[in-house]
């Protein structure tokens, strides 16, 4: 029962709560991972523009001024001022390199000129094409920079010019990026080295991950170690750039990460944050959803523990209330059967008795008659046949009871004064119990209602139980008590003695029609099953107390509103 | 030759020997063993006093009550019978029965109801 109700109002709320879970979980992290997408994107222009920019004045400097200009000193040095004055801190030096690798002229802090960059991998890289960006290296300055170059051509001989850009400038840009409380980007080169400040969990992964982008694929040399096998990529976006997207599990987190090209592919924006700080709200939001879910499942269970127990207790009171009604079902049946045969009985054993009773009759009438007379046993006839006559009067003083006892139709009911009746019955049995030596006390309330009944029966009723209430004392004397009282809608008479009490074996049976405790020829057992039977045909009830050795109280209740029948 | 009394009972032994005991006070007792009996013999003698039992075969006593009060309105009926509750009784009185006896009844009871009714035939007083 309580499963079933558990059950069925489980099943809708888990589903409901499943299926709005996930889509809203997948549309909630879709938006997210377009949102970081659109925030990296726009940090990967940023970033592309400001190299762009860089290189394009470089660019232009080189194409506005001519070798020889830019070979002087302090002409450069006056660039390198217009230039530092318009962007504070990002340029640090300018230089004109010569074809063999040597810097012939030089502006800025360091002392770098004649500086020979022959044997340095960028001069070698920059002169084969018009314009370089290295990546970030020491140098020969032992900080962290990069270098722009443009290559011209001056006199048959190539010359290259480069600007130092700044790497603390350059790094404040990623570094800007910040979503959240984890939420970071780096940059690396082809080769996963770092290039920004920042060090982050995504390192360490990095060579698997860009193993996995389209442009930095060739990047990934054989030296940096194996893919790690940990890079647990879910799903990769294509939001218009090509940029690549996951999650990686690294020390028992999941990191989220977006890569995207740099300087169209050499070096790689790397962004990652945590899973967890990503998706913070919808984990709140889970987490509420959760105890809600939680609480409305303690909830559904406690009322359908609540309402089948009350469900449970009302069929189980009612099953009760059911089994006592057939038992009384089947007590009244037992009684109307055994009245029924009793009556058959006592009609049947009624005519044999009148043939008896009649021919002793008979014989007593011949006995005055012949000459019998002068017979010495025509006493001990007479008395043999008075003792006929006798038998035959017990005989019918019991079929009479039975026929009472089973009377199915009612006699006239009237209203009656319970204590006029209680009055008339004590008239009638003051005789006996002074012989018996007992005291009757009354306390009758004078204002008890009518009640409508039988008066003979409601005698027979009172007679029944003051009579077994004097057998009950017996001959060593006692009290009688008989009160009346309103109890309710019922007139309760209250029959109590001092006799010898009624075990319980006897109670239980007491009001069975045969079962009497009086010796065999005194008592019918009928007495109390009679008064039983009249009581509750009055709709009333016939109960007992009674203590072994201390006496008996009969309580009967009449209700004041019987119908009349 | 006294009142004459006719005693209805199936059980013939009981009718004989009532009829012999009232016959043993003075009384001209007929018996009768069934209803149809006692319908015919109450036409063929002048009893005016009838002891009729309840419970017979064929015909029952109230059936033969009712007829006989139809057809001899005079004749007291004295019921007495084993059988009979209170609803027999109450329709029997009103059917007119004299007195309503239960067997096993002291023969001085029914003595006493015959001679009450044999006064009340005798005296004219129905006339």
């Amino acid at each position: 029962m309580t499963l079933i109700i558990i059950l069925v109002s489980f099943t809708p709320l888990i589903l409901l709560a499943a299926l709005m879970g996930y889509y809203f979980e997948t549309s909630y992290r879709g938006k997210v991972m377009e949102h970081l997408h659109e925030l990296v994107e726009k940090h990967q222009q940023h970033i592309n523009s400001f190299l762009d920019e860089k290189l394009s004045y470089i660019k232009v400097l080189a194409d506005s001024y001519t070798y020889e200009e830019l070979t002087d000193e302090a002409f450069l040095q006056n660039k390198l001022v217009i230039l530092q004055n318009a962007y504070s801190g990002v340029f640090v030096d300018l230089g004109v390199v010569n074809s063999t690798g040597v810097q012939i002229s030089y502006a800025g802090n360091l002392k770098l000129l004649n500086a020979d960059y022959s044997n340095a991998e960028w001069f070698r890289e920059a002169m084969k094409r018009d314009y370089y960006l290295t990546d970030v290296s020491l140098g020969l300055r032992r900080t962290p920079h990069f270098i722009i170059c443009v290559k011209k051509k001056h006199d048959g001989t190539e010359w290259l010019l480069r600007a130092t850009i700044d790497f603390v400038a350059f790094n404040s840009l990623v570094e800007e990026i910040h979503i959240g409380e984890t939420g970071s980007a780096l940059i690396v080169n082809g080769a996963g080295e770092l290039q920004t400040a920042t060090r982050t969990e995504l390192m360490s992964n990095m060579a698997g991950l860009l193993s996995r982008t389209s442009w930095a694929a060739n990047g990934a040399a054989p030296g940096t170690g194996p893919v790690v096998s940990s890079i647990a990529e879910v799903k990769t976006f294509s939001s218009g750039s090509n940029a690549v997207s996951g999650i990686v599990r690294s020390q028992n987190r999941n990191i989220i990460f977006i890569l995207m090209p740099l300087k169209s592919g050499d070096w790689t924006l790397a962004y990652q944050q945590d899973q967890d700080d990503a998706f913070s709200e919808i984990n709140h939001a889970r987490v509420i959803a959760m105890v809600i879910f939680i609480f409305g499942c303690l909830a559904i269970v406690l009322v359908a523990l609540l309402i089948s127990h009350r469900v449970v207790g009302q069929i189980e009171k009612a099953d009760l209330e059911k089994e006592m009604m057939n038992e009384q079902v089947i007590v009244a049946g037992k009684l109307a059967s055994i009245g029924e045969l009793a009556a058959g009985i006592a009609h049947e054993i009624n005519n044999p008795v009148a043939i008896m009773v009649e021919e002793a009759g008979w014989m007593e009438d011949l006995l005055d008659e012949e000459d019998l007379q002068k017979s010495q046993n025509v006493d001990e006839f007479r008395r043999s046949l008075k003792q006929i006559n006798l038998q035959g009067v017990r005989c019918k003083e019991i079929t009479h009871k039975l026929l009472s006892f089973a009377r199915k139709t009612d006699p006239l009911h009237h209203k009656i004064q319970v204590n006029d009746t209680i009055s008339e019955i004590l008239g009638i049995c003051e005789e006996r119990s002074k012989f018996e030596n007992i005291r009757i006390q009354t306390e009758l309330d004078e204002g008890l209602p009518l009640i409508s009944a039988s008066p003979s029966e409601l005698q027979q009723v009172f007679i029944n139980l003051v009579n077994n209430a004097i057998d009950a004392i017996g001959t060593g004397g006692g009290l009688l008590e008989i009160s009346s009282r309103v109890e309710g809608d019922s007139v309760v008479v209250d029959v109590s003695d001092t006799g010898h009490g009624i075990s319980k074996d006897v109670m239980a049976r007491m009001f069975d029609p045969f079962f009497t405790t009086k010796p065999v020829g005194k008592g019918t057992g009928l007495g109390l099953s009679i008064c039983y039977g009249i009581i509750k045909k009055l709709g009333g009830n016939l109960t007992v107390d009674s203590t072994v050795g201390l006496g008996t109280t009969f309580h009967v209740y009449i209700p004041i509103d019987a119908q009349t029948p | 030759m006294g009142m004459e009394i006719l005693i209805v009972d199936d059980e013939v032994e009981f009718a004989e020997t009532f009829a012999e005991r009232l016959e043993l006070r003075g009384f001209t007792a007929h018996t009768a063993n069934s209803g149809e009996e006692a319908l015919r013999i109450v036409e063929e003698c002048a009893a005016k006093v009838m002891v009729l039992d309840l419970k017979m075969p064929g015909m029952d006593g109230l059936e033969v009550l009712r007829r006989v009060k139809k057809a001899h309105p005079l004749v007291q009926v004295i019921i007495l019978s084993g059988h009979g509750s209170e609803i027999d009784e109450a329709y029997g009185r009103s059917l007119g029965a004299f007195a309503w006896l239960r067997k096993p009844a002291d023969f001085g009871d029914i003595l006493e109801a015959v001679k009450r009714a044999e006064k009340l035939v005798t005296s004219g007083a129905l006339q």
